[in-house]
């Protein structure tokens, strides 16, 4: 098998960058994760079922995902947007536009949540205008879904970038020349050419969203069964040394991200290659 | 449907694209836009369709059978327009792609279901493509998917047909197949075509009528004999296939070129603007198979060379020679008159023209 690979390898080295993956995803990745799970299957299942169901706890399993997905979602959808003018315009400013999507990147995400806070807060600069008009910007789930979705953009707007450059004018020509109009166009081929890219930064972002801690909990509030997130209970049962729960809800939210991520993959696998699957 | 282009420039920034170029293409005719790389061709192919707009120009126009559409959008245009690295629709299958044209239209103009799947049927048989509609464009080859391109381009009943050079990302092979395969769907369906290329021989071979194009302007329009015999220009014989240049003056009414003495009758021609007297500068223009090689002088004029270099694979023996002064000339012989001389390298020979043109540039030395 190894003598087979090394042959039909032009490049040299096959063994040992494959060897050296393995040892390093284990060290950073599957140890720390199968320490995790040791730990919680320590417990007792019954404590450890009593745990995971606590209504506090299912409160915050639901905001976390609820609002990743919806986070994730305004992000398909207008880093799309934001995506689709870097690429394809030039107007003056373009560059130091280029430069901000990385932004909610580069602020430490404390820094992110007070600023966040303290612009949607009930006398900050937008939620003076927003709380009258009767909407909740600040300490609510809609506060957790801004900073879910402030912190996912530059995902979304990095990964359609290159794909957006990658588009063929030629092949936008072609369709006008058929007869399609601009809308027509936008959305049977220049949507459906772009898809598994934007898969892939909703994934992104969805996932960043789920592990989110430190924008989240200032505009959060905190209040428990409203917009307590998991894992500031993680963060709260770490404090109380209770690090076999914390572990089990850890361990919830990690098989339920698994899931999520894999089935997203399946589905930009099925829209991919599903293609030539359906043609055979 | 003709198409008649009038007066039409195209400036990208300070660089002249198309210089003041009219054209006309007469109803069901397959005419090939023909000229190096920057010659302006596949722009004035763009502006017909619509993918490009002309300058501004007071007179400029361009008709479809009498109609200005040069305020058109391309999809108002009603062309079908290849390409050359076909620009397929990679996320949808053949029959999709085909059928994109007609599923787009607008709803009360939209053929019903089975009109759409008799039509692309139907050109999926015209394509040879037969069974292959469920393929995706990755899964097939370059000739193929250029077909596929074509029959998509067809599907909307175009009036006009636009092909920027189509074969161009083809092997030899393949090209010459889906040449044939073009001139004889052309006479089937006689749509107005127009067909752009830089392989003069694509041109000769397809084309009803040639336009050859240099630097912006159009140097000549023809059909493939007028312009392969009656070049207007010195770019157009050089461009259409080899030529040998010899450099010399002309002297009251007289070619003398290299020591080679050409009939009167090309340098009459040459000179007709010219007073006779005048001594003018002049290039002649000969093929190689328009030379002929002796062994001895035998009055007729003609210059010494060496022969350097026979190949006598193909249809002619391709002999070339150089000349006291170190040119080179290229000579083509009928394969049966190669072997009658028994030519050898190294061995000095006299080359005599046949035929030849002579061009003077228009100024006097």
């Amino acid at each position: 098998m190894r003598f087979a690979l090394k042959q039909h390898s032009v490049l040299p080295g096959f063994g040992i960058t494959l060897g050296y993956t393995l040892l390093y995803l284990s060290l950073i990745v599957l140890i720390p994760l199968a320490a995790l799970m040791a730990r919680s299957a320590s417990m007792p299942i019954g404590q450890f079922w009593d745990t995971v169901t606590d209504p506090r706890v299912l409160a915050a399993y639901r905001l976390t995902f609820g609002a990743s997905l919806i986070g994730a979602a305004i992000n398909a959808v207008f880093g799309f947007i934001v995506a689709w003018s870097l690429v394809r315009y030039r107007f003056p400013g373009r560059k130091l536009l280029d430069s901000l999507v990385d932004l909610p990147f580069a602020l430490p995400t404390a820094v992110s949540g007070i600023a966040l806070t303290a612009i949607f807060a009930k006398t900050g600069w937008l939620g003076q205008y927003l709380y009258p008009l009767g909407i909740e910007s600040a300490f609510s789930p809609l506060g957790v879904t801004i900073a879910l979705t402030f912190i996912g953009l530059p995902l979304v707007v990095r990964t359609l970038q290159p794909a957006l450059e990658e588009l063929d004018a030629e092949v936008e020509e072609a369709a006008a020349s058929l007869g399609a109009n601009r809308w027509q166009t936008f959305w049977r081929i220049i949507v459906p050419t772009v898809l598994p890219a934007l898969i892939t930064g909703f994934a992104l972002a969805f996932a960043r969203a789920l592990g989110e801690y430190g924008s989240v909990v200032f505009i959060s509030g905190n209040k428990p069964l409203q917009t307590e997130i998991a894992s500031l209970m993680i963060i709260m049962k770490l404090d109380q040394y209770d690090y076999a729960e914390a572990t089990a809800i850890a361990v919830v939210m990690l098989l339920a991200s698994f899931a999520i991520l894999l089935s997203i993959n399946v589905f930009q696998w099925w829209v991919g290659q599903g293609r030539l699957q359906r043609a055979a | 449907m003709s198409i008649i282009v009038e007066h039409v420039s195209k400036t990208f920034g300070t660089y002249r694209a198309l210089d003041d170029v009219s054209l006309t293409v007469n109803d069901g005719e397959l005419v090939a836009l023909l000229g190096p790389s920057g010659s302006g061709k596949t722009t004035l192919l763009r502006i017909i369709a619509g993918l490009e707009i002309p300058d501004e120009v007071e007179s400029s126009a361009i008709y479809f059978h009498g109609e200005d559409v040069a305020r058109r959008q391309v999809g108002e245009r009603q062309v079908g327009f290849v390409f050359q690295h076909y620009a397929l629709f990679k996320h949808l299958s053949v029959f999709e792609n085909i059928a994109f044209g007609l599923r787009v239209r607008p709803r009360h103009l939209r053929p019903t279901k089975q009109q759409i799947h008799d039509k692309v049927t139907e050109l999926l048989r015209l394509i040879q493509l037969e069974g292959l509609g469920r393929r995706y464009p990755s899964q097939l080859s370059g000739g193929q998917r250029q077909r596929v391109a074509l029959a998509r381009a067809l599907a909307i009943e175009p009036k006009v047909l636009l092909l920027d050079e189509p074969f161009g990302a083809l092997d030899a092979k393949v090209r010459q197949g889906l040449r044939n395969w073009l001139r004889r769907l052309h006479e089937e369906l006689h749509v107005t075509s127009i067909l752009v290329t830089h392989d003069q021989e694509e041109a000769l071979e397809v084309a009803d009528r040639v336009v050859v194009m240099n630097q912006a302007k159009i140097e000549q329009v023809g059909t493939p004999a007028e312009v392969f015999h009656h070049p207007a220009s010195e770019f157009v014989i050089d461009f259409l296939g080899n030529v040998n240049v010899f450099h010399g003056r002309i002297e009251q009414g007289k070619a003398v070129l290299s020591g080679l003495a050409v009939g009167d009758r090309a340098a009459r021609s040459a000179s007709k603007n010219a007073a006779a007297s005048e001594t003018r500068q002049g290039h002649l223009y000969v093929r190689p198979h328009e030379l002929e090689i002796e062994r001895y002088l035998n009055g007729s004029p003609a210059i010494p060379a060496l022969v350097s270099r026979i190949n006598p694979a193909g249809a002619f023996a391709k002999i070339a020679l150089t000349t006291n002064e170190g040119g080179d000339i290229q000579v083509d012989l009928p394969l049966e008159r190669y072997e009658q001389l028994g030519l050898q390298t190294g061995e000095t020979v006299f080359v005599s023209a046949k035929k030849a043109r002579v061009f003077t540039p228009d100024y006097v030395i």
